[in-house]
């Protein structure tokens, strides 16, 4: 297994640990649901330095990443971000991403660490022929995340640049304790907050100093179980439960994220432009049920009546932050209607659910 | 304070307490510690029978759904009443408030001591 860098801090903080897509991570230090809870009342920090950080420069990285991605990255503007995908020539998705734009011919892109190889490589072979350069600097950054309604509090108390003033789904440099890190307003918890990336070696000062500021404003350090709950209850698709390389943009949900109209071919459009034609037969649905029973990855879904299945749970948990039980599932595109009422078969037993609008939960806006 | 020296063990992390015919059972704070936060406790009914380690109740956790095995033959005699509408006592007094059933049991197998129990846990 493959070890993030601060992973003896993380060991001296309490964390327990899981194995997760290879990597040696932190999967709770007290409790999944008081993270939980210090994430949407006040603060957590994440270790998440087993994504992959892959930078593009060249003449060529904007009209590249457009060839390379669904997405236009030529239209980001400098100092922004998006959320894109990289797809097969059959329209199947290797991977999730986020495309910073850090200069006019230099990005950054951030895979997930159980694709990281797939995206590198598939991006290498990509840019064949082109100015670019494809850099994976996964092991040089150590990528901490903030996130909670007193992230911006909690930070400024260690650095000098004007948080309020970075936009969602924006980056830029800032000094964090003295060190200099590329500071992005991004997160995967529903939640404000932060993502920030540090050079390897000042990994440890910085968690130091964030971890200094936040003890008194209810920062906890948070781990993966309280992240799968926290994205679940924010609908963000997790790669491996919603998508893999069998299910198309357009059955998860992201046809917007698909730019069939921005100019010149990219690799999967041909596929991806037939599918965007007919209607999926399957789709990505959000479930509610009552009592305390979780859905869970892989049980079947039924409609009364039927006694074949018309779907699969894809993730599922009791939602800390609601209450009852929430979940995402693919279901035939027949039952995917808001309110329709599902049963999910809970380890023999048919639950009520039906189909609701995601996210399940949304952060008041101040 | 239960003594968990004098308990009995199953290799499914249940602790068991004998008294007379009645084993009062519950899981291992290992167990508990591995579920991660208990949310659900799904027990069987007073009166049902239980059959030595076949499954008669589910414990779920935020990540994770745990399954309670029989550690004995036997009849269900009480359920813990209170660790159903608050689930989280088993994660905060395992081997006290969280106890979670007790079987009038006809004979009993051979379970592990605590030594034995805390060798195959790493702990002890």
């Amino acid at each position: 297994m493959k070890s993030i860098p601060l992973r003896d801090k993380h060991e001296a903080l309490g964390a327990s640990f899981t194995d997760f897509g290879g990597w040696e991570m932190p999967v709770r230090y007290s409790s999944d649901l008081a993270e939980h809870h210090a994430v949407r009342e006040s603060a957590g920090l994440f270790d998440i330095s087993h994504m992959g950080e892959i930078f593009i420069e060249g003449k060529d990285a904007a009209s590249y990443l457009d060839f390379a991605l669904v997405g236009a990255a030529s239209e980001i503007a400098i100092g922004r971000a998006k959320y894109s995908l990289i797809c097969n020539q059959a329209g199947g998705i290797i991977d999730d991403l986020i495309v910073y734009r850090l200069g006019q011919n230099a990005f950054l892109v951030v895979a997930n660490a159980s694709n990281r190889e797939a995206v590198v490589s598939a991006m290498e072979e990509r840019a064949k022929g082109l100015e670019v350069e494809v850099r994976d600097e996964s092991d040089l950054w150590v990528l901490l995340a903030i996130q909670g309604p007193k992230s911006v509090s909690i930070l400024s108390e260690i650095t000098d640049s004007l948080l309020e003033d970075l936009k969602y789904y924006a980056i830029s440099e800032a000094e964090l304790a003295g060190v200099p890190c590329l500071l992005a307003r991004t997160g995967y918890t529903g939640e404000d907050g932060f993502e920030i990336y540090i050079p390897v070696e000042s990994g440890a000062s910085v968690m130091d100093a964030i971890f200094a500021a936040g003890k008194d404003k209810g920062l906890l350090p948070t781990g993966l179980a309280c992240r799968d709950t926290l994205r679940l209850e924010a609908g963000m698709p997790l790669y491996g439960h919603e998508m893999n390389l069998e299910i198309n943009p357009f059955q998860a949900g992201f046809g917007k994220v698909v730019r069939l109209d921005k100019q010149g071919d990219f690799v999967g459009k041909a596929a991806l432009a037939k599918l965007s034609q007919v209607a999926p037969e399957k789709v990505l649905v959000g479930l509610e049920g009552s009592g305390k029973r979780a859905a869970r990855a892989d049980y079947e879904v039924f409609v009364e009546g039927s006694t074949k299945p018309v779907g699969v749970i894809t993730s599922g948990a009791l939602s800390p932050t609601l209450g009852f039980p929430i979940a995402m599932a693919y279901v035939s595109a027949d039952f995917a209607e808001l309110d329709t009422p599902i049963s999910v078969d809970i380890r023999g037993t048919q639950t009520a659910f039906r189909v609701v609008k995601l996210p399940f939960y949304k952060r008041a806006k101040n | 304070m239960i003594n968990r020296e004098g308990l009995k063990y199953t290799k499914e992390h249940e602790w068991l307490s004998i008294d007379g015919d009645v084993a009062t059972v519950g899981i291992t704070e290992y167990a508990a510690e591995k579920l991660g936060d208990i949310v659900f406790v799904d027990l069987p009914k007073v009166g049902s029978s239980t059959t030595y380690m076949k499954i008669c109740g589910e414990i779920e956790s935020t990540k994770s759904v745990g399954e309670l095995y029989a550690p004995v033959d036997g009849e269900i005699v009480e359920v813990n009443e209170v660790v159903s509408g608050n689930p989280e006592l088993v994660n905060h007094d395992p081997f006290g408030a969280g106890w979670l059933i007790k079987i009038r049991f006809t004979e009993l197998p051979e379970l592990l001591t605590h030594e034995q129990y805390a060798a195959l846990t790493g702990e002890g």
